[in-house]
């Protein structure tokens, strides 16, 4: 593993010693109307065998970090700058032949589409066997037996058989187990899974959620768990960053922020989903507005335009004008004081949410 | 464009308000019996020949009585959008019976179908699809009334605008196009020209499940309202279950074309006495961390294929309880003794009504039961 090449007098960046590290993280698109800013100062750590869930709504930024990580952005448009080092590795400055040793190998992701995901011309023992050719320098004959393994693994009945099928042979639950023996077949330590169930029914998502915890266990792996729905991350993963317009605006474990949630953009959230439980003639909560552009994003906090909670922060135009930072670890990007948040949550949104 | 979104202008003007005119609630609005819709398989060469059916719902019943809304849930290919555009009559039905107050519509040719149309109108899922991009928001919105040649006092576009405010929009964007207006606002525009007639039964087919969260609830909200204040009956159909008990007071479970399992909210909620109905419940991840646990079902690969269907009962394919009974003699949808009036099950050994966890795991999928074996 090559050495990371940086100047002897910068500073180490905080956590540097967390397995994979992102700092004031910044991703802009160039497009026809103008400077997309997809991720703006995004900062957080995710230790070995753990996972994060990273929520957010359609364009919150939360997709883009992650092919930020695996350098899957296209170059010519897009501008990055930060940190980002995967175990003491610099990824942001590494060159395409150093990214191209770790994907599949060091980290791997799972798709949200598996159809799309995966190629509809090779076999999808031939799909799952390449990573494992191309990093081990295995034999054909040795992948397609790892290929049988990793299929039997995720459950796929007759995987010696259906080793030579292709991916339109399979379901839409099976696509994605097929998809995850691939992430899976060189042992990644970093397993980037993208909304990787929301293609699917309930009862195959629940089967291929406890398959992916189960996993873990087995391999150990790091895992960025994307999506929308808390319910999921509630389940799967151990911390929780919530994201809104490029960037994180609550940070903390899942129990911290789904239990005391301090942001007002989480409490939305969490008012806005219907519970199997919850007291049915108790209206939903919804967020007023809709998210906005990130061509235009709004100055300071970038939710106060649909933030109903901007009057109690003293000094009326402090949303407007000062971006609120998050803090390190657990935290919120408010400007409400930590006695308010507590206040609101257990007066106002608590008894909503029955 | 988005401040126009407001939610207190989802307000009703009193005067809009129909109720549930001339109507008696215990007569149901519309009655369902036995519907069936095929669609023919074509294949073989040199002429192709009809070689099979996709057996999309293949007889389901249920009555929808005047201002309820009724939720159908399933997984996809359960034939629940099926139901719904058959209801509509947008699909014609393979056989069984549609009646409207009290008139068979099943088989009713366009002509006779036009009075009927205007009180029965529907919702889509993809509020990018369903809007035509090169018309305005007002002809949009006024086209239902064209077509049924109906001309309010005051003029279309007064009540084109007064159906904007009804859901939330601004009224001064009658002249704008579709492409303007993000998906959460194009979904009220859909609201409005269903409400544009002034329906009595709006069929919802998944009209929240492409929005996010937050817009999500907003959706939910209008029309929640709106079904309170209008007294318009809803099928409200999704596959999200948390989103169909919030909305309907009684709820279908629907597998491969069947109707598994239906009742009122609570009753199935908390006592689903169909395995799948367990095993959908169980399933639904839960937000809340320190909820009481559940019992956790996981069942084995997706659902079959609709074209040849299992015999009998056809979830038993993946039931834990299947018998040779079930592969011989399909069960009635009927009302167990213990349930409550109106909840009736389709399952030869039901299971307790209870969603408790359970003593022991359900774990079918053999990857699953392979890994949380060697953890024993």
């Amino acid at each position: 593993m090559t050495t990371l090449t940086k100047p002897e007098d910068a500073p180490a960046p905080a956590g540097s010693d967390a397995f994979l590290s992102v700092r004031d993280l910044h991703v802009r698109f160039s497009t026809e109307d103008g400077v997309v800013k997809a991720v703006d100062g995004l900062s957080f750590d995710l230790e070995r065998g753990t996972t994060l869930g990273i929520v957010g709504e359609s364009g919150s930024g939360k997709s883009v970090t992650n092919l930020t990580i695996l350098g899957l952005h296209n170059p010519l448009t897009t501008t990055i700058e930060g940190e980002i080092v995967l175990d003491g590795k610099e990824l942001i400055t590494a060159t395409e032949a150093e990214l191209e040793r770790l994907r599949g190998n060091k980290m791997a992701m799972i798709f949200q589409d598996a159809l799309t995901a995966l190629s509809p011309y090779h076999s999808v023992g031939r799909q799952i066997g390449e990573p494992f050719r191309k990093h081990t320098g295995a034999s054909k004959r040795e992948a397609r037996e790892r290929a049988i393994e990793m299929l039997e693994k995720v459950g796929i009945p007759h995987a010696q058989r259906r080793v030579d099928d292709y991916p339109h042979q399979f379901s839409g639950g099976m696509r994605q187990r097929v998809m995850i023996a691939m992430s899976l077949v060189c042992n990644p330590d970093l397993l980037i899974a993208d909304e990787p169930t929301t293609a699917l029914d309930v009862t195959v998502q629940a089967q291929i959620l406890d398959l992916l915890k189960d996993l873990q266990q087995e391999f150990g792996s790091a895992i960025i768990m994307i999506t929308h729905d808390l319910g999921v991350v509630a389940n799967m993963a151990d911390d929780l960053l919530v994201m809104y317009a490029g960037r994180a605006v609550e940070r903390g474990t899942v129990r911290e922020v789904l239990k005391s949630p301090q942001h007002p953009y989480t409490w939305g959230l969490l008012g806005s989903m219907p519970r199997l439980t919850a007291d049915v003639d108790e209206p939903l909560t919804p967020i007023p507005g809709a998210p906005p552009s990130l061509l235009n994003p709004p100055s300071g906090c970038p939710f106060h335009p649909r933030c109903g909670f901007r009057g109690e922060v003293e000094g009326s135009d402090r949303c407007v004008d000062i971006r609120p930072e998050l803090p390190e670890g657990r935290g919120a990007a408010c400007h409400l004081t930590l006695d308010q948040k507590s206040r609101i949550f257990t007066e106002t949104i608590r008894p909503r949410l029955g | 464009m988005s401040d126009a979104v407001s939610d207190e202008k989802t307000a009703v003007a009193a005067d809009t308000i129909p109720g549930q005119r001339d109507m008696d609630p215990a007569e149901p609005l519309m009655r369902v019996r036995d519907l069936k819709k095929h669609f023919p398989v074509k294949g073989g060469f040199p002429i192709k020949r009809t070689i099979g059916a996709v057996q999309a719902v293949d007889g389901v019943s249920f009555d929808v009585f005047p201002g309820e809304a009724l939720g159908l849930v399933g997984e996809s290919g359960c034939g629940k959008s099926t139901t719904g555009r058959l209801l509509t009559r947008l699909m014609e039905p393979t056989q069984g019976t549609i009646s409207y107050r009290g008139k068979d519509i099943s088989r009713s040719t366009r002509r006779q179908l036009s009075p009927i149309r205007s009180e029965i109108q529907m919702i889509f899922q993809d509020p990018y699809a369903s809007l035509n991009p090169r018309q305005t928001v007002g002809t949009i919105i006024s086209s239902p009334m064209e077509i049924n040649g109906i001309n309010p006092p005051g003029g279309r576009e007064a009540r084109v605008r007064e159906l904007l405010e009804t859901v939330g929009l601004n009224p001064e964007h009658y002249n704008r196009f579709p492409h303007e207006f993000s998906g959460g606002q194009r979904q009220r525009i859909g609201v409005a020209r269903a409400l544009a007639l002034k329906p009595k039964l709006i069929v919802a087919d998944e009209p929240v499940s492409a929005l996010d969260v937050s817009i999500q609830a907003q959706v939910v909200n209008l029309l929640q309202e709106v079904q309170r204040e209008m007294g318009i009956a809803f099928v409200f159909i999704a596959h999200d279950l948390a989103v169909v008990r919030h909305f309907s007071q009684r709820v279908a479970v629907m597998y491969l074309g069947k109707i598994v399992e239906i009742a009122d909210r609570t009753s199935l909620y908390t006592g689903p006495r169909h395995p799948y109905t367990h095993a959908l419940m169980s399933a639904v991840p839960d937000a809340d961390i320190d909820a009481e646990k559940k019992e956790r079902i996981r069942l084995e690969g997706d659902v079959p294929s609709p074209i040849s269907p299992p015999s009998g009962c056809r979830f038993r394919t993946r039931c834990w309880k299947a018998q040779d009974k079930c592969a011989q003699e399909e069960p009635p949808l009927i009302q167990l003794s213990g349930n409550t009036e109106g909840h009736l099950t389709a399952c030869h050994f039901p299971e307790d009504p209870t969603i408790e966890a359970r003593a022991e795991d359900i774990v079918l999928d053999p990857a699953l039961a392979a890994l949380e074996g060697e953890d024993d």
